[in-house]
């Protein structure tokens, strides 16, 4: 019984680190390059929906429209002002601007919204209880918007132009130049694409647990490891990736201290880079 | 400047290569329409660079670039697609976790209007595509990705196919075929630019062929000639 509800936990987690590998990997396939911002843009979306949840009252579902157009912007204009100047350097100067890009957003967070915990909704929400398994409203909606998302996403990759555009860059972008892709237009739709996405791993994190400044950094590692075992670049990877690793950090707490759940994907993490750097599903070699 | 003879590429005393290191020096070479024009010359000679100058994937230092007349020196590969000059390059030639459908429609990005005619020609091309063509590239054989490689590029109907050793690392059997698709893409209008290592067999196909060392023009005659020529047999055809 214990397992059954550890897995649900697990998908739940699971769900979230999904939706932020998603971002990460596509961002990686089109651009090479390991965005350590994307946590800390998830905390950005999270708190935008805070915003206006509270002050205008509006439901968390449309308080994620208006969250997401902020955070899908703000990546564009962080690309264009930071990381597009620097793409013709070293990649690693590339990193290391994602990261201090990292520090900025969340004092930025935390200037504007302060740095003690909140909640979108207060009271107590009655759990439903089914065959011993305790399910609660928020975790409903976690599982249900994540289905959506991967729907989205799936639709958007294998049907539309740009999304076909963003996987040939992925596999190659030196053949999509020369087959005539836009790359910078492709980018720019990358970003706002991942953003989007991001803002609603955000919310949901958000949602499944409390917002704190930090709370998008927390995950990060988590989120990398998702995307690396899925194969970096491959989308679909980052889904299995992440519930995988979603699933392995509840199942760690049968074994040792919860508290030792991060180490959990950060062993997988490394297990992978060594024994499958590739990823599950084929993805650009590291 | 006269018209009908204008040549469909006319590369006039390029020097140029990576930076400021010319790896080419003075070359001149001409495509005129519906030829096969082929570069054979020893590794090193600047064969292949001699066609990315020409694509805009190597820096052209000195010299000019002209495609049906317009110059094109150091223009991006992006905008040389949308005058139809189309490029095959080497290694790395399709999109392998797309479908050989989507490699194709990725050829056609460019495009406006509706492909789905030019997709057709091309399964007529090549058949085995159109039964697999929901199969992922990168899980074909070499040949097969050497079909695919060519469709995509020939998915904007180009003026001119660059195809950069199109029979490198294939088995003997496929060799003989890629001829045979190069001479049926040439019969349907399209200038073909290669360069080859299998020489001998490719001049055997070609209108023209130049030869290249160190950078420089050393021979440019009709296939036919460089193929009897005894000393270029010798040097540079690997003898016999």
């Amino acid at each position: 019984m214990e397992f059954l509800q550890l897995t649900y936990n697990g998908l739940v987690l699971g769900s979230i680190l999904a939706l932020g590998a998603i971002g990460v990997t596509m961002i990686f396939g089109v651009l090479r390059f390991a965005h350590f911002a994307h946590g800390d843009l998830m905390t950005v979306g999270a708190y935008v929906a805070l915003t206006f949840v509270h002050w205008l009252a509006w439901p968390i579902w449309l308080a994620a429209l208006p969250a997401i157009a902020v955070t899908s912007i703000l990546a564009v204009v962080l690309d264009q002002l930071f990381y597009r100047r620097l793409r013709r350097v070293a990649p690693v100067i590339l990193l290391i601007s994602s990261f201090a890009t990292a520090l900025m957003l969340r004092a930025l967070v935390q200037i504007i919204w302060g740095p003690d915990n909140q909640v979108y909704a207060t009271g107590i929400s009655i759990p439903y209880r089914i065959a011993g398994l305790v399910i609660t409203p928020d975790s409903l909606k976690v599982l249900g918007a994540t289905a959506l998302m991967v729907v989205v996403v799936h639709l958007f990759l294998a049907h539309t132009k740009m999304g076909k555009s963003m996987r040939a860059m992925s596999d190659n972008v030196d053949l999509a130049r020369i087959s005539g892709v836009p790359v910078k237009r492709v980018i720019f739709w990358t970003w706002v694409f991942a953003g989007a996405l991001t803002a609603v791993a955000g919310i949901l994190l958000g949602v499944d647990t409390r917002l704190i400044p930090t709370m998008g950094w927390n995950i990060l590692l988590p989120i990398f490891a998702a995307a690396i075992l899925g194969g970096v670049g491959r989308p679909y990877g980052a889904v299995l990736g992440g519930l995988i690793i979603g699933l392995a950090m509840n199942y760690s707490v049968l074994f040792m201290p919860s508290a030792y759940k991060l180490a959990v994907a950060f062993i997988i993490m490394i297990a992978v880079l060594i024994l499958r750097p590739q990823g599950l599903l084929k993805g650009i070699s590291l | 400047m006269s018209d009908n003879n204008q040549p469909v590429l006319d590369i006039r005393a390029v020097s140029g290569g990576y930076g400021d290191i010319n790896i080419l020096e003075d070359v001149d070479l001409k495509v005129h329409a519906g030829e096969v024009v082929v570069i054979v010359g020893p590794n090193g000679a600047g064969k292949s660079t001699l066609m990315k100058a020409a694509f805009g994937l190597v820096q052209v230092n000195a010299g000019e670039v002209l495609l049906s007349g317009e110059k094109i020196t150091n223009i991006s590969p992006d905008r040389l697609v949308h005058k139809g000059m189309s490029y095959v390059p080497q290694e790395r030639n399709v999109f392998p976790t797309m479908s050989v459908q989507e490699n194709l429609e990725l050829g056609a990005y460019i495009r406006k209007d509706d492909a789905r005619a030019q997709m057709d020609r091309i399964f007529d091309l090549f058949p085995k595509l159109k039964e697999r063509r929901k199969q992922a590239a990168g899980l074909m054989s070499g040949g097969e990705r050497q079909m695919v490689a060519m469709g995509r590029a020939l998915m904007i109907e180009p003026t001119l196919l660059m195809l950069d050793e199109p029979t490198a690392g294939l088995a003997p059997a496929y060799v003989h075929q890629v001829f045979d698709w190069i001479r049926a893409i040439n019969d349907q209008g399209v200038s073909i630019l290669m360069v080859e290592q299998n020489a001998k067999q490719a001049l055997r196909i070609a209108n023209r062929g130049y030869v290249l060392a160190t950078g420089r023009n050393r021979h440019e005659d009709t296939g036919e000639r460089l193929l009897a020529d005894p000393e270029i047999a010798d040097m540079f055809l690997g003898g016999r």
